[in-house]
């Protein structure tokens, strides 16, 4: 099985446009509005991400956690935009991007995964085609070196036969594989930031773990910067170094991921952790832990 | 038999069940073996296509067993013609609960109607079911205000416990409940695996089948592992955390997203995998 640090160095290495320290996705102060019900619907959130570092969001659906992923894409919904604050990508203002320059950037910099794969690939041209065709478009490959690569990238992503999967369409692969084809997709141009949005939420918990080891193994070996978005802050808190509470549009809590889980200030945050303590595998795992931080109050 | 005899409410014995015909027969049950008692509630753990849901269609007459016998409050059913199937569910012994109360809820019919239907059934006159369904609504939460409502009006988590009320309306002894909290939010998935635990202490015996360990660990007396249409493990729930025998199980522990350390790291992980593909 090949595994990611067998996989050949693309022409150009990752993290060339940006040095250790660079800021690659850096979201300051940002506020949506809603046209529609002329209401604000993200009231500020700021975070930072650089080579190598993940940045989790956590929060019930319509917290406004897909919005701030879709701002930072330019992708948000017509009658939706950023109303305040800034977002940079590799040090360029996304505000003043045109049309070309995000083509330019999606994928080759910045690409994300979502949480229902099969509506982001074609049911009806082969998988395998439409990462060779990202790879064609963004790096100037033959078709035969971005055949090559795509290969490379369904063996990366853990794909236990990668010429079939190549030639298969989207209806006969499962749901775990669908996402593996898109995550290949998605770091086919080798992205400086990835955008995981519920990208395991779909899959039992056997293969949500795959694909998340997948992701801290990139994250790693090439210094990938993950920004993952989940309504479950364990998934969170197990890849992320920082991690952003949100509830009803506003950033209730903001820390590095121990903190947050042992001194959560924010009501939310400590029903989050209760939950888990109470009814997940911490009851019988980690109840020293829980002891601890004196949450197995209703115990 | 009469029911007092088997202190079982669902005895599962050496059961088969398979799909297709001639070449592309696949077998989705292999022997499968699981009891579970009065008032005791059993977490049914696996993956999609490990044959958990099979089981409980099977359990409910859904799909016919090839071999191996069922036996519901003390009553052999394997075996049993669709009409006899049809009375033993009116008498409402065993309920169930979909993951999308969306389809088990009738669009287009009140919450009221919904929640009575299966005592009309039975026979029971309109006015002495709504009395009945009252108090049900105080046991899942919910204000009696929501009856006059339909389904689409319902917030999901709120749709949720109406489908769980509606079980409860027959006193079944056993409610199979499957992925009933997958798609809640988080203070839904509390509300109901409160209401989950109060069913529990009233001795009503409930299967919480679930792909997530993590999802029935604070609930289950009990856990029952399937894989590939296996029973493979099954064990007092703090016994298959804590120190899970089968290469499965010990994948779907280290797995399962925990806030602290996980059971277990990126190479024991990856050790697992492999050593899986041997079983």
């Amino acid at each position: 099985m090949t595994t990611l640090s067998e996989l050949e160095a693309p022409q150009r290495t990752p993290v060339s446009d940006a040095a250790p320290d660079q800021v690659v996705l850096a979201v300051r102060g940002v506020h949506i509005h809603d046209h529609v019900s002329d209401r604000e619907i993200v009231h500020g959130i700021s975070f930072e991400l650089t080579p190598g570092k993940a940045v989790g969001i956590v929060g019930e659906s319509g917290s406004g956690k897909t919005l701030t992923c879709r701002a930072a894409l330019g992708i948000l919904p017509e009658h939706f935009a950023v109303s305040g604050g800034s977002i940079d990508i590799v040090g360029h203002d996304i505000a003043e991007l045109s049309p070309a320059q995000w083509t330019e950037l999606r994928g080759s910099t910045i690409s994300a995964v979502f949480q229902d794969p099969a509506s982001y690939l074609n049911p009806s041209i082969r998988v395998g085609a439409q990462i060779a065709e990202v790879i064609r478009v963004k790096t100037g490959a033959t078709r035969r070196q971005a055949r090559h690569r795509a290969l490379e990238l369904l063996a990366a992503v853990q794909l236990r036969n990668p010429a079939l999967v190549y030639a298969q369409f989207t209806y006969e692969l499962s749901g775990g594989m669908l996402q593996r084809v898109l995550i290949a997709a998605a770091i086919a141009a080798d992205p400086t930031v990835v955008i995981a949005d519920e990208a395991t939420t779909a899959l039992d918990v056997t293969v949500q773990a795959e694909i998340l080891d997948l992701l801290a193994d990139l994250q790693e070996r090439t210094g990938l910067a993950l920004l993952v978005v989940s309504h479950d802050l364990a998934v969170v808190a197990q890849l992320c170094d920082e991690v952003l509470v949100m509830r009803e549009g506003q950033v209730v809590e903001q820390g590095t991921t121990a903190e947050v889980l042992h001194h959560p200030q924010h009501e939310y945050t400590r029903m989050l952790i209760a939950e888990h303590e109470q009814y997940g595998l911490e009851r019988y795992l980690h109840s020293e832990l829980s002891a601890e931080v004196g949450l197995n109050r209703a115990g | 038999m009469p029911a007092e005899a088997n202190p079982a409410v669902l005895q599962i014995s050496d059961l088969d069940v398979y799909y297709g015909a001639r070449r592309r027969r696949r077998q989705a049950l292999d022997g499968v073996s699981l009891q579970v008692s009065r008032g005791e509630t059993v977490g049914l753990i696996g993956e999609t296509g490990s044959g958990k849901s099979t089981l409980a269609r099977t359990v409910l007459g859904l799909v016919p067993a090839a071999a191996g016998h069922i036996r519901i409050d003390g009553e052999a059913v394997a075996g049993y013609s669709r009409r006899q199937w049809r009375t033993l569910r009116r008498r409402g012994v065993i309920q169930y609960v979909f993951q999308d109360p969306l389809r088990s809820l009738d669009p287009d019919v009140t919450i009221e109607d919904s929640l009575i239907e299966p005592l009309l059934i039975q026979g029971v006159g309109r006015t002495e079911a709504l009395r009945r369904v009252r108090p049900l609504l105080q046991r899942v939460h919910l204000d009696t205000e929501l009856l006059a409502r339909l389904p689409g009006e319902l917030s999901g988590g709120q749709r949720q416990r109406i489908a769980v009320a509606r079980a409860l309306v027959t006193e079944p002894e056993l409610v199979i409940l499957d992925e009933p909290v997958s798609a809640l939010d988080s203070a839904n998935r509390v509300e109901v695996l409160e209401i989950l635990k109060q069913l529990r202490a009233a001795g009503v015996a409930l299967v919480f089948i679930s792909h997530d360990l993590g999802s029935v660990a604070g609930i289950a007396d009990r856990v029952a592992v399937m894989y590939q249409g296996r029973l493979v493990e099954t064990g007092p729930t703090r016994q298959v955390i804590t120190a899970p025998q089968h290469v499965y199980t010990r994948l779907l522990v280290g797995s399962a997203p925990t806030l602290h350390s996980a059971a277990a790291d990126r190479a024991e992980r990856a050790a697992l995998r492999a050593a899986l593909q041997h079983v």
